[in-house]
């Protein structure tokens, strides 16, 4: 069971969190893409062994998006930030 | 090398000396410098694929790698289902090309791999789920695969053990059931060891505890063989078949990969008297369940539900699973659980397998079999092996390519979106 430390409601069972996947997927401009880049864009993620940048929803809480560094074989979570501090 | 046959004679032969002088059923050789086909990866898919491409397509200058253990990965930590019920026809005839394989497989092999075809049941709790799966139903009909639709009450005859629900105990009561006759459920441990056996004696070297680190390029790219913990090894052609590991093995030669890694787990109970003799799982419910042959109530779910390599599995999963299955057959609510474990899954964005070529020419891929790829095993080799042998896909596989992504043309048998943890 994670514990996932949520900035604003502190920590939570993993229960309360939606998964949102790989959090460095930035969506092309459409304006000025190409096929491959909305190809990459939809179908390829990070899956890395280690340290892995994620998403995750905080549903039965705040409803903040929160990005995580989480370590995928230990399952230790390191930095945790809402995804909204990343816009622009 | 040729094994000696396994059979009665043999077993009554053997029993004369007290069954001492049995051969080993593989040699472990050392590697050599240089193979016609590298295969990485000693799992159901990398083991029979190395069979095949010696017994069908006579290239037995083969070294099948294995970083661990032959068998030690996913193909011995699942929960055997084997089953061909897809609505998609890409899936519906490459599955029912394997489930074909299967039926067949103990005596190609000369190994007991006990197949047992003992109908694997999907149960229907709404009206949405019932219209779905009789359209399933339909789609299998036409394409020639057995299928037969029960009404609650058939149901409740062929698995008396059942609730249905129909009190009010389910939230969700039992409507229907689809139930496919030949499907089954197998001896996991065995289907690696019976390719292993046969692929030896066609003269595949199987090398264990040789773990690929790398690729060898020609300056055009080409794949010119692989290194590993105990040198480098020179082929032509290599095949990748490592499962979970995909993302890792594959960014070594710069392919990057529409597949993550998650977890499934699966419990098994203490030993009981025979109750189960068929396979039933419930979407709606998310577990499946069934008997072994050693009296152990077998159970598994749905994916824990974020990357993952840590092979351990998390108790909300494990919650989630024995209350389901606790509703569903309240007569193991008072069993003991004797073990957990959980495999790595290399989870693809559309929820079907990729076996073909990469755009590294010599390179071939075979993975992202998500949860169902125990009984894709023989099919999967089958298939793996003519793409290696002829450089081009059988029709067979001819959809599971790597580029599909590129160009959108998914094979979403669920619908669910490019979401892996949604298939
Ligand atoms: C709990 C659970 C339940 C399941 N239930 C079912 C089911 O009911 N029905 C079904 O059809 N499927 C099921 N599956 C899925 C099925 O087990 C897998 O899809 C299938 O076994 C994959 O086989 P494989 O040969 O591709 O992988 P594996 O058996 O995992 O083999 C891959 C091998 O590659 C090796 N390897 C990795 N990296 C390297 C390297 N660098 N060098 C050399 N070797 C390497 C690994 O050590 C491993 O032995 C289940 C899986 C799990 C975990
Ligand atoms: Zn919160």
């Amino acid at each position: 069971m994670l514990l996932i430390p949520c900035p604003h409601c502190g920590p939570r069972p993993e229960t309360e969190f939606v998964y949102g996947g790989d959090a460095r997927v930035k969506r092309p401009d459409p304006s000025n893409s190409s096929d491959e880049q909305w190809a990459a864009y939809i179908y390829e993620r990070e899956n890395p062994k280690g340290q892995h940048q994620e998403l995750w929803l905080h549903s039965a809480g705040c409803h903040l998006w929160l990005i995580i560094e989480r370590d995928t074989v230990t399952h230790a979570i390191g930095s945790v930030r809402a995804a909204r501090e990343d816009q622009q | 090398m040729v094994n000696e046959r396994y059979s009665f004679l043999a077993l009554a032969k053997h029993a004369l000396t007290g069954h001492k002088n049995w051969q080993p059923a593989i040699r472990h050789p050392e590697p050599k410098d240089k193979y016609d086909v590298i295969v990485v990866g000693g799992g159901g898919h990398g083991l029979a694929t190395a069979y095949y491409l010696a017994k069908l397509h006579g290239i037995n200058k083969v070294a099948l790698l294995e970083r661990g253990w032959i068998g030690g990965g996913n193909t011995g930590r699942n929960t055997t289902i084997v089953r061909s019920n897809y609505l998609l026809e890409e899936n519906a005839n490459f599955y029912e090309h394997s489930l074909k394989l299967w039926e067949g497989l103990s005596s190609d092999l000369n190994f007991n791999v006990m197949f047992s075809q003992r109908s694997v049941i999907n149960t229907c709790h709404t009206p949405a789920e019932l219209e779905s799966t009789m359209r399933r139903y339909n789609a299998m009909r036409l394409n020639g695969i057995d299928a037969e639709f029960l009404t609650a009450d058939e149901l409740k005859r062929r698995v008396p053990s059942i609730n249905l629900g129909q009190d009010g105990s389910l939230r969700w009561p039992i409507l229907a059931a689809l139930s496919q006759p030949r499907g089954g459920v197998a001896r996991h441990d065995a289907v690696a060891w019976g390719f292993a056996r046969g692929a030896d004696a066609l003269g595949v070297d199987i090398i264990q505890n040789c773990e690929v680190t790398g690729f060898k390029r020609a300056v055009d790219g080409r794949i010119t063989g692989v290194e590993t913990n105990r040198g480098p090894i020179s082929a032509s052609k290599v095949g990748v078949a490592v499962a979970g590991h995909s993302g890792q093995v594959m960014a070594m030669a710069d392919v990057r990969l529409p597949i993550e890694s998650h977890l499934l787990q699966a419990f098994v109970s203490e030993p009981v008297k025979p109750f189960l003799d068929v396979v039933v799982s419930t979407g709606a419910l998310h577990f499946y369940i069934s008997q072994t042959d050693k009296g152990e109530v077998l159970l598994g779910g749905g994916l824990d539900g974020y990357n993952s390599y840590g092979q351990r599995g998390t108790i909300p999963n494990i919650q989630e699973v024995t209350s389901a299955a606790t509703e569903m057959f309240p007569n193991i609510s008072r069993l003991k659980w004797m073990r957990q474990w959980a495999g790595v899954m290399d989870m693809t964005m559309d929820g079907s397998p990729i076996i073909g070529k990469t755009p590294v020419p010599g390179l071939f891929f075979d993975g992202g079999w998500c949860y169902g790829g125990f009984k894709a095993i023989p099919g999967s080799g089958w298939c793996f092996a003519h793409t290696i042998a002829t450089g081009e896909p059988h029709s067979l596989n001819a959809s599971f390519t790597l580029e599909r992504f590129g160009r959108s043309a998914v094979i979403d048998e669920k619908g669910a979106g490019p979401f892996p943890k949604a298939h």
